[in-house]
């Protein structure tokens, strides 16, 4: 095989290291951008760091996407009648958003990204503890994903994220049995990113680097990483099942072949509603890093902080059947998911009163993750909240598979885990590439991504309440109106999410030069060099200080 | 939508739904007592959030000291309180939750079929309707549905309930309405391409009106005759009729009472039991009959279905179908 031209690449990074020839650098170790040029070496490459670059690329990409796919879905919701696309359409635009934005970019988001960059230096290790597998689980990811992408994209999928059975496999007429192997084998690539990160995690710390001196990422990630573990087989079994009932015809999930479709509700929810938690738990990881150094002060309860990590990704297990209330299960069984549903609502308020009360008497400054970290915080609220009316039974009688459920999710899953990434992708933007952006249009695409935001999902939750169903392309004329104002709120939205993509990429090439610690934070990967060299630390760590090592008591007015 | 005489102005843009039942009402106070105590949880924190921002930014000559000492109380109280609190809404749903899961056994019973479309609904009388119901208010109304083909789910967004429709099961769902009018029905469990249109109208009438509207609208031969036709002519009179040489269980008295298993036990025949026998003979065998009735599924639909089980419940132990002293199922010598 021969490796790709790389005259390019070469030009591109000369760029990147000499923005401004002529001056002289120190002569140092290359940091892990520099240490190789070539495509091919970013290709063939066992770095965590290339490896969580590589993971940020595709899921961009991927995001793109599934951002393109909802576009279009509140452009054709501008009129009530459905004129612009066919029902068809329609069912595969959605259809394409929720599997591209579920299992393309949500799942892998942060773990994938910032877990395989930041997480090892956190902990003062060289890599992961499995450097090939960390890039075999890249290429699983990519392939089956960009697989599955053209399967929905070019043949198209009519059954929804769900999938739910017998319409899955007795009745949808197109593309569904390739779009299911490529999510089932694309489960393949959180299995051992969780795998890789657990055994990172118990074997490859830094001396003195215990388990309460951990930054809570660190602990978000290992609670995370269970859950890739103990979840994703049991939706990679049901999906097998599915296909198969569909290839087959034996009969697991459709009554006609002898099976029982309430029996795929349970297997399906099993995984997906721990994997919210996926999408979650890495979220407020991120959120619990950027809260104590934008105050300078110490996360307050730490401890509680981590437990709570790991007491969510416990409970997350035993409330999947809240999805299905009026789904046929006993009235027993919506009891107690009912309950458990709520007890769900402890671990999530202690993050949310602990993250508020290291703000209180902080110093606090404002920069561009610092908003993010304050947006996700508001909109997490509402998205949690609302999730408590949902497992109060007698509401989601009422408003199950309506907008509102719709608007919750959207809450929890861009309110939350997106305003995170984002707010973690300029957190740790100086350490992946060795530049600052610029805090102007960081701060700008913040506020025009909240305002956003809100304008396009909070008018869902009225419409749910209202009575309009998901997944409609035709809906009654009285719902025109507010139809009109959520896509009007997902302009502005959009174009927050295009402004980073711009200036971010504008930062490579014209940022200026990052220091190794600009925002005067505590945490070993603000240590070292900006971008960090390939082994990550000149000199090995040693850890004798605790987690979030700001001033204890303020003795300076 | 049908919605063939709608006007869109006939629906007008309203910020709360329409109500038309008690139900519906409760349902309304649950939601907004729950919103008002949210509001009281967390406005505080999030007026805490921004003045923290505003007071306590880097540069501002602001008060910082704070003590290390934790107050554990504090911290462990401002977890509980709140999650006690909203224990009673989680109270009051179930409760209400309760009460749509138990329909009154007076209730008027209409039948429904959703299918790829479309919804079917059958009145007592025989009278069927696609996609519009029209129900009597002040008056239990119980829906006993089934699908013919994937998972649907009827919603009646005025009564604040859904239901999902399954193949292969009956759930049900019921309601009294407390005013007339007409108001929006949903499927809401997404079903395939025209999942959007499979829907219609719900009319409340009075009771008078309803009676009006039964004797004007189609058919007046009632589910349970129509059944008596289907009876015979998908052969089932042959052996299950009286007087027949094959010997195969009586049916008369069969609806609500108990069926011994051949696996032990009993199980009481209501609809879904009398469903999965005809579809499906071959699972859970009655004890002291050789299973030789040959399997309907895929022969006979759903709606069909709900007329054969309407026929068998009208057969009384004593009926005029079968011969006095043979009630119930015959038991082995």
């Amino acid at each position: 095989m021969t490796p790709p031209p790389d005259s390019l690449i070469g030009t591109i990074e000369t760029a990147l290291r000499e923005p401004h020839p002529g001056r002289i650098t120190i002569d140092r170790e290359p940091d892990y951008l520099h240490d190789e040029h070539t495509l091919w070496s970013w290709l063939t490459t066992t770095d965590h760091k290339r490896i969580g670059i590589l993971y940020l690329l595709s899921i961009t990409a991927f995001f793109i996407v599934g951002a393109f796919a909802a576009g279009l879905i509140r452009l054709s919701l501008v009129v009530p009648n459905g004129q612009i696309f066919s029902n068809d359409t329609y069912n595969k635009l959605f259809t394409i958003h929720g599997v591209v934005m579920i299992w393309f970019f949500l799942i892998p988001s942060i773990p994938a990204t910032f877990g395989n960059f930041i997480m090892p230096i956190m902990i003062g290790a060289k890599d992961v503890a499995f450097p090939r597998l960390n890039r075999t689980s890249w290429y699983i990811f990519v392939s089956a994903s960009l697989f599955t992408l053209f399967t929905v994209v070019a043949g198209g999928v009519d059954t929804g994220w769900t999938f739910y059975a017998p319409f899955s496999t007795t009745f949808s007429n197109t593309w569904v049995v390739p779009a299911l192997i490529g999510v089932i084998v694309v489960g393949f690539s959180s299995i051992l990113t969780g795998l890789n990160f657990i055994v990172t995690i118990h074997t490859m710390r830094a001396p003195g680097m215990t388990w309460f001196r951990m930054p809570i990422f660190v602990w978000t990630m290992y609670a995370v990483s269970l859950i890739f573990l103990l979840a994703t087989p049991v939706i990679t079994m049901a999906l097998i099942l599915l296909v198969m009932e569909r290839v087959f015809h034996i009969g697991v999930f459709d009554p006609a072949l002898g099976g029982d479709p309430v029996l795929f509700e349970h297997l399906f929810w099993f995984y997906s509603h721990p994997a919210v938690y996926i999408m979650v738990l890495p979220g407020m990881g991120v959120i619990s890093e950027i809260v104590p150094v934008f105050s300078q002060k110490r996360l307050f309860g730490y401890r509680f902080v981590a437990y709570a990590s790991i007491g969510l990704a416990s409970l997350t297990f035993f409330v999947w059947g809240h999805h299905m209330f009026v789904n046929g299960e006993s009235e027993t069984s919506a009891l107690v998911f009912s309950v458990l549903s709520f007890a769900v609502a402890v671990p999530s308020a202690v993050k949310v009163y602990n993250w508020t009360a290291t703000i209180y008497k902080g110093t606090l400054r404002l920069d561009t993750p610092m908003l993010y970290a304050m947006g996700y915080i508001g909109l997490f609220v509402v998205g949690g909240l609302t999730g408590l009316f949902l497992a109060t039974l007698a509401i989601d009688e009422h408003v199950h598979d309506t907008y509102f459920v719709v608007a919750h999710f959207h809450y929890i899953m861009v309110g939350g885990t997106a305003l995170a990434f984002l707010g973690g992708l300029h957190y740790w933007w100086p350490k992946f590439t060795g530049r600052l952006y610029p805090e102007a249009w960081g701060r700008l695409s913040a506020f025009l991504i909240f305002i956003g935001f809100n304008a396009t999902f909070a008018p869902q939750f009225v419409l749910g309440y209202l009575g309009m169903p998901r997944r409609y392309h035709n809906y009654p004329p009285e719902f025109q109106l507010l139809n009109i104002l959520s896509s009007s709120g997902s302009l502005v939205l959009a174009l927050g999410y295009v402004f980073p993509m711009v200036y971010l990429g504008w930062s490579l090439r014209y940022g200026a030069k990052a220091p190794p610690n600009p925002w005067n934070a505590k945490g070993l990967e603000w240590t070292t060099a900006s971008p960090p060299p390939k082994h990550n630390f000149e000199t090995p760590p040693t850890v004798d200080f605790p987690p979030y090592d700001y001033r204890r008591r303020e003795t300076r007015v | 939508m049908s919605g063939k005489d709608v006007n869109p102005g006939d629906f007008p843009l309203a910020l709360w739904p329409p109500s038309a039942s008690t139900e519906a009402v409760q349902s309304d106070h649950l939601i907004l007592g729950f919103t008002v105590l949210t509001l009281l949880l967390t406005v505080p924190i999030f007026l805490a959030i921004a003045w923290f921002a505003v007071h306590f930014r880097a540069g501002k000559d602001v008060h910082r000291e704070y003590s290390d000492k934790r107050n554990r109380l504090l911290e462990v109280s401002w977890m509980l309180v709140p999650f006690l609190l909203t224990l009673i809404f989680f109270y009051w749903g179930a409760k209400l939750f309760d009460i749509h899961k138990h329909p009154p056994a007076d209730a008027l019973r209409i039948e429904a079929i959703g299918r790829q479309w479309m919804w079917k609904f059958q009145h007592p009388g025989g009278q069927a309707e696609i996609n519009d119901l029209h129900v009597p208010s002040g008056e239990p109304v119980m829906i006993n549905m089934i699908s013919q083909d994937v998972i649907h789910s009827l919603y009646l967004p005025a009564l604040r309930v859904q239901m999902e429709t399954l193949p292969g099961r009956y759930t049900q769902l019921w309601f009294t309405a407390n005013r007339t009018g007409t108001f929006r029905l949903y499927c809401s469990e997404y079903c395939g391409t025209d999942h959007s249109r499979m829907g219609g109208l719900l009319t409340i009438m009075s009771p008078a009106d309803y009676a009006q509207w039964l004797r004007q609208s189609g058919t007046s031969i009632s589910l349970a005759s129509q059944g008596r036709a289907l009876f015979s002519s998908y052969g089932c009179s042959g052996c299950h009729g009286a007087g027949s040489a094959v010997r195969a269980p009586s049916l008369a008295g069969l609806y609500g009472s108990p069926v011994p298993m051949l696996a032990g036990g009993t199980v009481v025949a209501d609809s879904g039991y009398i469903h999965d026998k005809i579809l499906d003979p071959d699972r859970n065998l009655i004890a002291g009959y050789k299973q030789v009735m040959p399997a309907f599924k895929g022969v006979i639909p759903e709606d069909r279905i709900v007329l054969l089980t309407a026929y068998i419940k009208s057969l009384s132990p004593a009926g005029q179908d079968t011969q006095p002293g043979q009630a119930g199922p015959e038991r082995t010598p």
